[in-house]
């Protein structure tokens, strides 16, 4: 049988905005997998030593705010540095996409911009993370 | 003219609509607003209730308001048109203001950074990345002093969304009145000031709920005593269904915390009469036309009777909600943007024919980033359209005695009345936000909604139907990242070039204010007026008040 997907949902900078990041969160526990959400306001740090502790497959961050292009790397970064960078990063929120190539180019593996269903980000995590 | 009986009623059911429908059926087996209110497919008087027309509904300008606050409504002057704006910096934002003012905008908005809303200076570490991003970075007396050069502060009324450091920012706006030679007492406009849902929905925190009653009521004293017509809070509903609540919630949940906050009024000994005509309230205005017009109408006629009611207002006045809308950012698509501009356009018709008193249209390209200029042009000619093309201006409350309307509206009322209830026994809305009662329900509806979409129960043009492939959005507006440099340097010159000594003083004598029972209004003025930072005195409030962990 295949083993249980663990994500960390999390928003790292200031922002409150986490409807979003809530809805996900509900809709992938709701598909099977265990989900932590780590509330708002959470530092790269905080969010990589949760992930770590936890030991997740995958992170999904979600920021509305625009810190985006500097928030996530740093989580990618920190994950390198702590020889952790087996977990997945995807992402999603207000996010030009333009600022999409730079993003995947520090490693965020995908982002997903408003009015992507969850069934699409479901299907995604299925299909990038060996449960086998 | 005969009245309609339920039988002759009755009779049009059976017949020519049961004849009707077993031809062809109708859509769906049954229709429903968002707040799950069933639509019958016919709303005739039997449904409006008009033997209640002078209690219920009444005339504009009279008790219960649902008609409307003013008896002229926009016969008299059109509602404030007010874009919320404000990005990068001060000098950028300046500039913005300055065009939309020239464009014909009525009223400033100021949208402010999070660090500024959350009380940390640009050099703060949590401001990294987020510095002038949502919104203008403020940090001292300075940047507010250039965000309003040359604007004329006695003749423009200027609305600031800020929350846990509204103190702060009350007091620099009278601080550069000041020296535009303005007193306190000429100065129009509202800060938001709602810190209920920030612990509910909104998330900019900073104390524990009590210590921030206790800011809040100090600003409400304050003012009444030193800027009389500004309006000391705006009791927002906009933020609770942006995170995803249905129309009677976002009625219910808003006028809950607006309860909360004349009890907590009464418990400092302010009259309620002496600060009621002072609130101010703040809706979001979303996709279901005659939903969101009955919204307004019975949130209106509720908030009258709760004030006379429940706490025995003497003053017509007091019994008036006056508010602001804003159109629903969250039904904006990044899916074929330009439609955002139609859905736009019929939110702030449905806000206009609510009987708004200043209105937020936002732009087409909002699912991407802040607007650009050509965006909120658009978004501002919507508003002048409305006003000034479609002619709905030009009577008081023109869908009142619409028999669909008022039953909506009397519907809306009685299931808020519901939650009310639900939440007083609870112990008030601080409780019930404490207990996470709100929330949940906040989110509950958030999921359900993103469920119908993708069962496709709620269709969205471009998102679940009607798709097209195409080429997203590429021009939209970018905070230059030495914005933070640029802030951070600006900062520090302020520091170099100010009195420390006097600093310190005003500092510590907030904090000891703070510790007692005396108003720290004061107390933060003459700090900020020493270019003490926004963050200083933040965190000279945080050393008494503590601070609220983020686990809510």
């Amino acid at each position: 049988m295949a083993r249980t997907i663990r994500v960390l949902i999390a928003k790292p900078g200031l922002d409150g905005h986490d409807r979003g990041a809530k809805v996900i969160a509900r809709a992938l526990r709701d598909a099977g997998m265990e989900v932590i959400y780590t509330g708002i306001r959470q530092t790269p740090e905080q969010i990589v030593s949760a992930a770590i502790q936890e030991g997740v497959d995958l992170i999904g961050l979600s920021i509305l705010s625009g810190a985006h292009n500097r928030l996530f790397p740093k989580v990618v970064n920190l994950l390198r540095e702590k020889g952790a960078d087996d977990i997945l990063v995807f992402g999603g929120g207000i996010i030009p996409v333009d600022d999409i190539p730079g993003l995947k180019a520090a490693g965020i593996k995908e982002i997903f911009l408003p009015g992507a269903s969850t069934e699409d980000i479901i299907r995604y995590i299925r299909d990038i993370v060996p449960t086998a | 003219m005969p009245k309609l009986t339920p039988e002759e009623l009755g009779r049009w059911q059976e017949t020519t609509l049961k004849k009707a429908v077993a031809k062809s059926p109708e859509r769906q087996p049954s229709f429903e607003t968002t707040s799950q209110i069933e639509l019958k497919n016919l709303f005739t008087p039997l449904d409006a209730g008009d033997d209640g027309y002078l209690p219920d509904i009444g005339f504009p300008g009279e008790f219960p308001f649902t008609r409307g606050v003013q008896p002229t409504m926009y016969r008299g002057r059109f509602w404030t048109m007010r874009q919320y704006a404000g990005f990068a910096t001060a000098e950028e934002t300046n500039q913005r203001y300055k065009y939309l003012l020239a464009q014909g905008q009525t009223g400033l908005s100021v949208a402010f950074d999070l660090p500024t809303q959350i009380g940390y200076d640009s050099d703060h570490s949590l401001s990294d990345g987020e510095v002038g991003k949502v919104g203008v970075a403020i940090d001292t007396l300075k940047d507010m002093e250039i965000l309003f050069d040359g604007i004329p502060m006695d003749k423009v009324s200027t609305s600031m969304t800020i929350n846990s450091t509204a103190a702060i920012l009350l007091a620099m706006y009278i601080a550069v009145a000041e020296k535009q030679g303005v007193k306190s007492d000429l100065l129009q406009g509202t800060i938001q000031n709602d810190v209920l849902k920030e612990y509910s929905a909104r998330g900019t925190y900073i104390f524990p709920p009590q210590e921030s009653m206790r800011i809040v009521t100090d600003i409400f004293a304050f003012c009444k005593n030193n800027v009389p017509k500004w309006n000391s809070i705006s009791v927002s509903g906009y933020h609770m269904r942006e995170a995803g609540c249905t129309a009677v919630q976002e009625v219910a949940f808003t006028l809950a915390d607006g309860i909360a906050y004349l009890e907590a009024a009464q418990k400092v000994g302010l009259d309620v009469d002496a600060i009621a005509s002072r609130i101010a309230f703040f809706f979001c205005c979303h996709n279901n036309f005659l939903e969101e017009v009955a919204k307004f109408r019975a949130a209106r006629r509720l908030w009258a009777k709760i004030m006379k009611e429940r706490f025995h207002a003497k003053k017509e006045a007091s019994c008036m909600l006056r508010f602001h809308t804003q159109t629903a950012g969250c039904t904006l698509t990044a899916q074929q943007f330009e439609n955002n501009v139609v859905r736009v356009a019929l939110q702030a018709m449905a806000a206009v024919l609510g009987g708004t008193q200043s209105l937020h249209t936002n732009s087409r390209d909002e699912a991407y980033a802040l607007p650009t200029e050509g965006a909120v042009k658009i978004a501002l000619r919507t508003q002048q359209i409305i006003a000034h093309e479609s002619g709905v201006a030009d009577m008081a409350d023109p869908l009142g005695g619409s028999y669909a309307v008022e039953a909506l509206t009397n519907e809306i009322e009685q299931k808020s009345v519901e939650y009310i209830r639900k939440i007083d026994e609870m112990g008030g809305a601080i409780k019930a936000i404490a207990a996470g009662y709100i929330q949940k329900e906040i989110a509950d509806s958030a999921y359900q909604y993103q469920k119908d979409i993708e069962a496709k129960k709620q269709i969205i043009v471009g998102i679940n139907q009607y798709q097209t492939e195409e080429a997203p959005l590429q021009d939209v507006l970018r905070i230059k990242p030495e914005v933070e440099e640029y802030q951070k340097r600006k900062l520090a010159q302020v520091k170099a070039e100010r009195n420390n000594e006097r600093v310190r003083e005003n500092l510590a004598a907030l904090k000891k204010a703070a510790q007692g029972t005396d108003n720290v209004l004061p107390l933060i003025l003459a700090a900020v007026k020493s270019y003490a930072t926004l963050g200083e005195i933040s965190d000279a409030l945080r050393e008494v008040f503590g601070e609220w962990g983020s686990g809510l």
